[in-house]
């Protein structure tokens, strides 16, 4: 049972000489590592798509199901509230598919936090028994909301033609918005994982954290109807949720919306920024006691 | 960097876990009980949740590259923990540590495998979780199923696996891990024989590669057989290091060993302190007789006798009987038959174990007695071991005298033989 010599000797360069020390303080990111696992994060969100796929009936269907069915109930719920004529729908765009449109990165969004939000928790039997780089726990469920997200969005675009929308060329700022969605979840999901292998608490609230996040964030109505009369800054400050600026990027970018305004998409950007990049100190500041801890 | 002969250097390296806080997650729930709980409760109960124990102090180790080093003590001795540290799972306190090399550890048997995937998927996902990479695992593949002997149920869930088929494939895969070191706990503890001999084998092999290894166990035959080094820890500490044979004896001599009964009073005497617990007596007896010479055709009576200073759940008194080599042959606790984990009430107790008559060979044992608070610490040091030397008085196999000693337990089966 040899080895291909190339593989082993690539092998021995990446982990020359490891030197372990009580850890003190912050530690760097050490994305040279990461990326080195990468392999793992694909196999762990693979798990997690297969066993999804493997035990429910409807599969792939359940992924669609739940954005079309709460399209529906909102549909319902303001067509009866504001009257048929009223719906906070940009203009010359059914409200359903607006709703619809949102819903597809917010799915995206709130199925990774929920997932990721217990993947360091729930990987105890991992945790405690093998070494691999942390970080890639609270990433794997995002790839794998990524394929479900994929799935929507077909569904999205069938929905596109059979109302005979046609995006503008507005489409191609559309892998930005999902990019963007990726990292706000990723962001959230990693200060949720952490904070969630000390605190159980924290897996608790996390559904609560969604519903009130969908609520802040124009997903059945549009940013239009609450800020018309609203300055600037009011919006930049609404932008401090980036999933504003996602929802309404894609609105844009797909319903020939109105452009999402700068201030508002500038603090969705900075937002991610900051979360992201704080998020990953402050996981690799935590990881060193879960093994100790979950 | 190659000039190095040097695997794995570990300098003064501890570790400290906080006495019921470290096997416990927080929630703000019970972060509120606790505090109330201890302002109602006696200082004294509060002190003794706060205290801290090491379970690794100032450990120096070092492994020559291709070396073979076997690890080895009691439980809770701090064994678990160093592997712990060296493989990365967990953080040292102070010291430190340098690895030379790739790391692979198994600490567990099938980590990571999933119920609902396939024997296929599941070698895939195993394999990455140990640190290989997939183009390795495509190159493996087809050993490591060839190994586990498992080609036909590929693509079959492991949940319908049976349990020997699962380590089997599991153990598979870790042994075409291809790590330069490999750190091994315990492995041994599951598995029939034959797959236990597989195992020893499969890291000799390795070993003869070229790889370090670290490898943990109570099995004094395996540490024998595969390291020529060997390095003892007792209460964290390193007390004993150098060829396998020496280390072995000094950790068997290193149990508090009591041959006769009347040197049991100084052996419990030498028992370390616990706030917990104080054991006041042992006793063997065969038909109401204190000895340890007896015989395997009658009954034979384990009594521990003991106080139980505060409030404690999950206290556990247990035996384990041993060969001479100290191979644990049966462990038995005195709540094994307990529906649901106690809390024991302060006072003096005493629990007596019964030995069914016609259950042990006419072999010299070593009953080794012991108790613990489970998963926090162990109470009686590494325990008390009675040389039990057992006489054939049993009426088993009577019609075939010649051949005394068939196995290291031979318990007289009930067998109902008609002709039908």
């Amino acid at each position: 049972m040899q080895l291909d010599p190339e593989t082993a000797r690539e092998s021995d360069v990446v982990s020359a000489r490891v030197v372990i020390e009580p850890p003190r303080g912050w530690t760097s990111l050490d994305l040279a590592e990461l990326w080195r696992y990468r392999e793992l994060a694909g196999f762990l969100a693979l798990r997690d798509i297969q066993i999804r796929y493997k035990q429910s009936l409807l599969g792939a269907s359940w992924t669609v199901l739940q954005p079309l069915l709460t399209t529906a109930i909102f549909a319902v719920l303001f067509g009866l509230l504001l009257g048929p004529d009223h719906l906070p729908t940009p203009e010359g765009v059914p409200y359903a598919v607006s709703t619809y449109c949102a819903l597809v990165p917010w799915q995206l969004f709130a199925a990774s936090l929920a997932a990721s939000g217990r993947s360091v928790a729930a990987s105890q039997q991992l945790v405690t028994k093998v070494y691999f780089p942390r970080l890639l726990l609270p990433v794997a469920p995002v790839l794998s909301a990524l394929v479900d997200f994929a799935v929507a969005f077909a569904v999205l675009v069938a929905m596109l033609v059979a109302f005979g929308m046609a995006p503008g060329p507005a489409v191609l700022a559309l892998p930005l918005f999902v990019a963007l969605a990726v990292l706000a979840a990723l962001a959230v999901s990693l200060w949720l994982s952490a904070l969630n292998a000390v605190y159980r608490d924290v897996q608790l609230a996390i559904p609560f954290l969604v519903q009130v996040w969908m609520y802040a964030t124009p997903v059945v109505y549009t940013t239009e109807s609450v800020m018309h009369a609203q300055p600037g800054w009011v919006r930049a400050v609404y932008g401090l949720n980036p999933m504003a600026g996602v929802v309404e990027g894609f609105r844009w970018a797909l319903l020939g919306a109105a452009p999402p305004s700068g201030a508002l998409l500038a603090s969705s950007l900075a937002m991610v920024a900051f979360l992201l990049v704080g998020g990953a100190f402050y996981f690799r500041r935590m990881e060193r006691v879960f093994a100790d801890l979950v | 960097m190659a000039s190095s002969r040097i695997a794995v250097r570990a300098e003064r390296l501890s570790k400290r876990f906080r006495l019921g806080q470290h096997d416990a997650y927080r929630t703000l729930r019970e972060s509120a009980a606790r505090a109330l709980g201890r302002a109602l409760r006696r200082r004294q109960a509060a002190a003794a949740e706060t205290r801290e124990i090491w379970a690794l102090r100032d450990v120096d180790l070092e492994v020559e590259r291709g070396e073979v080093l076997g690890v080895i003590g009691a439980n809770g001795a701090g064994k678990s923990t160093l592997l712990k540290i060296l493989a990365r799972i967990t953080a040292p306190t102070s010291g430190r540590a340098e690895i030379h090399g790739r790391v692979g550890s198994l600490l567990e048997v099938g980590t990571g495998f999933h119920p609902e995937l396939s024997g296929r998927e599941n070698v895939y996902l195993n394999g990455v979780i140990l640190g290989m990479r997939k183009a390795e695992i495509d190159a493996a593949f087809d050993a490591i199923v060839g190994f586990a002997g498992v080609e036909r149920f590929l693509d079959t869930p492991v949940k319908r696996y049976s349990s020997g088929m699962r380590v089997r494939l599991a153990f598979a895969v870790a042994a075409h891990l291809r790590p330069e070191i490999l750190i091994v706990d315990e492995v041994l503890a599951v598995g029939d024989a034959a797959f236990q001999k597989r195992c020893v084998g499969k890291m000799s092999d390795v070993a003869r590669d070229g790889s370090t290894l670290l490898f943990v166990s109570h099995n004094m035959k395996a540490v024998r057989r595969l390291c020529p080094r060997s390095v003892l820890l007792s209460g964290g500490r390193l007390v004993a290091a150098g060829p396998t044979e020496e280390v072995v004896a000094a950790y068997l001599a290193s149990v508090q060993q009591a041959d006769s009964l009347e040197k049991l009073p100084a052996a419990i005497a030498a028992l370390p302190r616990d706030p917990n617990f104080r054991l006041v007596d042992i006793q063997v007896r065969q038909q109401g007789r204190a000895t340890v010479a007896v015989g395997n055709g009658e009954p034979i009576e384990i009594e521990m006798v003991y106080d139980v200073l505060e409030y404690t759940a999950g206290l556990r008194v247990y035996f384990d009987l041993c060969d001479e080599e100290h191979e644990r042959l049966v462990r038995s606790f005195h709540d094994d038959d307990a529906d649901s984990m106690d809390v024991t009430a302060p006072g003096r107790y005493r629990s007596v174990a019964t030995l069914p008559a016609n259950l042990l060979a006419p072999l010299d044992y070593a009953l080794v007695l012991r108790a613990t608070i489970h998963n926090v610490r162990n109470l009686m040091g590494d325990g008390i071991a009675i040389g039990l030397s057992v006489s054939p008085t049993s009426p088993i196999n009577r019609a075939y005298p010649h051949e005394p000693v068939r196995a290291k337990l031979q318990p007289l089966v009930p067998w109902t033989t008609e002709a039908i």
